[in-house]
């Protein structure tokens, strides 16, 4: 288990542009830490200047509280597992997984067994004789963790590791690996573009755009409370509905009629009149008989079984979804009439995309003063 | 694809002539393409070989012309004469001398080159530069080399009071005079080659040993060179055919001499055909070269290939 630091830690190839801009987190032993970002964020960047295999251009990296920015990678003590794997193809699986263990001083005796170990543990017994080209994707796979596991280091770090895998393979990969972390106790930290991989396997997530932090948190709280517009929209599958709003008096205008009441709690937050209003999927439902709805025209009905996405015109040139439990039988051009649980709006500024008032964050504040 | 089978086999007539209409026509399209390569190899390549074939069992005229068919003589004689025995050791010499140091001196500059260095550029140009030289303007650069009395080397060995060397003249040192220029000479393309096939190398198998704090050698012997072993294994070959059939340094540096010396099997060819108009011989030389060539390089598939990993 060790402990990550990044202090200010920035990067720049070539003296001008931050692709990396002051980047501040503590990461704990034993957490479970994902860097999300869409690709060009700069989050390989980084697990490779933790990594040492890029320099680190200002900041400062501690790893257990010691300054490493000058160690060289092998004087990390970490491993990590790359996106195309990195395995040698001319060597066999065990040759693979023992590549390099001679330079820990560890016996060719202590290796075989270290190497027998952990193909027992991920399944690959069988296959320790294979060139890596004899191996299904998913075996590959589990060569690459094998070698990192047997290092027995502290730290490991993962480059979108599940990238090149399909998709039925992928979520079994996502829940192996974090098991395997649990049971290792390491610290792992982890890159991933796909938002799916970060709500379900992090302890904590960081999302990165354009080189700058969005925000740190567990995965539940990024996903009630979405820091800005940037992450309301990239995590969540399907993202947050937004769209431009007016205040007038107490109620809400989107689109020029669709209208929502305000409370004066939220009133006395917003200091413009124009904001960009964040309902998410499950929020919004077919309006009741008895309930305030808005007349929309349904553009597309995707049904997945357990729930049924439903696209919708808003406005002229937005489409939101909605996300419905069961199996609805709407048809594309219909008209339907919808309503928004108003105690789930999050809203933002228009201008800079920060969030202004979030009634889950207000919720659960109250929660803890109550409590 | 097994509904389209079975209705290709339960229908009728029609759909089997329509199919092998289809067949036909795939095949023309082919040949098409392959019309251009076959009439280029075939007058440039496969009818010289066949002819030369058949001019090895006679015996020629002046002008060439088969005149009386004399079965294996050709071959016999040259088998008894001592001329060409010395050709055939020059030639096996030549190869052992130019392939692995031209290999192994162009592997150790592509190394070099592939860092990542400011100018970095400057020096493969550099030392790829000699592909883009012909042989001939090379051979007249070592020829000042190789001078006797204004020539670098010699200059060399007198600033170091050692007694001049009559490189291209002396029987001794002219057939590995004329190895080093051969290598110098090769040394571009082998280079090139080889720095394409290091840049291939996926880098995140350096970064991953890295990770592993491995050795400089250690990532040598167990990344780089297993990795190049389909770009060697290629360079090889290419470079064991070419040493065979070198000729143009040969004639321009030394003509064959001194004292047969340097007279490969190639320039005897030439010597034989063009100077002694004994055209049924050179055949017979050029037969024996072709077959020579080819088990060489039959071998190196054979026991070379199990060496290569390709990926």
């Amino acid at each position: 288990m060790r402990k990550v630091e990044l202090k200010g830690l920035t990067k720049s190839y070539d003296g001008k542009q931050d692709v990396l801009k002051a980047i501040d987190v503590t990461i704990e032993p034993g957490e479970f830490f994902v860097l999300v970002g869409p690709s060009g964020c700069g989050k390989s960047t980084m697990l490779r200047m933790i990594a040492g295999l890029e320099s680190i251009t200002a900041g400062e990296l501690a790893l257990d509280g010691k300054r490493a920015n000058a160690l060289s990678p092998s004087d990390r003590d970490l491993s990590m597992v790359f996106q195309n794997y990195a395995l040698y193809p001319h060597l066999t699986v065990e040759q693979n997984i023992t590549f390099g263990l001679h330079v820990k001083k560890i016996s060719k005796k202590e290796q075989k067994a270290r190497c027998e170990e952990v193909c027992a543990m991920l399944g690959l017994t069988d296959y320790m004789k294979r060139k890596p080209k004899e191996l299904s994707g998913g075996q590959r796979q589990r060569v690459a963790l094998a070698r990192a596991v047997v290092t027995q280091a502290p730290l490991c770090l993962m480059d979108e590791p599940l990238s090149n895998l399909d998709a039925k393979l992928r979520a079994k990969m996502r829940s192996e690996i974090r098991q395997l972390q649990r049971k290792l106790g390491i610290t792992m930290i982890y890159v991933t573009h796909d938002q799916t991989e970060a709500m379900t396997m992090a302890d904590r997530m960081m999302i990165l755009s354009g080189g700058d932090v969005q925000q740190i948190g567990r995965p539940l709280d990024v996903y009630n409370n979405p820091a800005n517009t940037f992450v309301a929209s990239f995590i969540g599958s399907p993202p947050m509905n937004l769209i431009e709003a007016e205040i007038s008096d107490s109620v809400l205008v989107a689109d020029g009629h669709w209208m929502t009441p305000i409370t004066a709690d939220m009133k006395a937050k917003l200091q413009t009149d124009k904001v960009t209003l964040g309902v998410r999927p499950e929020h919004i439902s077919l309006a009741k008989d008895s309930e305030p709805g808005f007349l929309v025209q349904v553009a597309n009905v995707e049904v997945l079984g357990t729930e049924t996405l439903v696209t919708f015109d808003f406005g002229e040139d937005t489409q939101w979804i909605a996300k419905w439990n069961g199996q609805s039988d709407i048809q594309p051009g219909a008209q339907i009439r919808i309503a928004v649980d108003d105690h789930h709006l999050a809203l933002y500024s228009t201008e800079t995309g920060e969030r202004i008032y979030c009634q889950a964050s207000e919720q659960a504040a109250e929660k803890k003063v109550s409590s | 694809m097994t509904v389209i089978r079975q209705e290709a086999t339960s229908g009728s007539t029609g759909d089997w002539h329509l199919e092998r209409k289809r067949a036909w026509s795939n095949w023309m399209t082919g040949m098409m393409f392959l019309l251009p390569s076959l009439i280029l190899f075939g007058v440039f390549l496969f009818y010289p070989m066949v002819r030369t074939v058949y001019l090895s069992l006679f015996l020629t005229d002046s002008q060439g012309v088969p005149v009386v068919f004399v079965g294996w003589e050709n071959f016999v004689n040259l088998f008894q004469s001592t001329s060409f025995q010395l050709s055939a050791k020059a030639t096996a010499l030549f190869v052992l001398y130019t392939v692995p140091a031209g290999i192994v001196l162009a592997t150790a500059l592509a190394i070099l080159a592939n860092q990542k260095l400011r100018g970095i550029g400057l020096f493969r140009t550099m030392f790829s530069a000699t592909m883009g030289m012909s042989v001939a303007a090379s051979s007249v650069i070592w020829m000042f080399l190789f001078n006797p009395s204004i020539g670098l080397f010699n200059r060399i060995l007198a600033a170091l009071n050692i007694p001049g060397v009559q490189w291209l003249l002396d029987p001794q040192y002219a057939l590995l005079s004329v190895s080093v220029a051969t290598i110098w000479m090769n040394t571009g393309f082998a280079f090139l080659i080889l720095l394409g096939g290091l840049q291939n190398i996926d880098q995140s198998l350096y970064e991953s040993a890295r990770i592993a704090g491995v050795s400089e050698s250690y990532k040598l012997r167990k990344i780089t060179l297993p990795m190049l072993s389909p770009t060697l294994f290629f360079v090889t070959t290419v470079s064991l055919i070419n040493a065979f059939q070198t000729f143009g340094q040969i004639d321009l540096l030394t003509r064959g001499g001194p004292m047969e010396s340097t007279n490969v099997i190639v320039y005897s060819i030439y010597k034989d055909a063009f100077i002694n108009y004994n055209v049924g011989s050179a055949s017979a030389q050029a037969v024996l070269l072709f077959v020579a060539v080819l088990i060489v390089t039959v071998l190196q598939f054979k026991i070379g290939e199990r060496k290569v990993h390709y990926q």
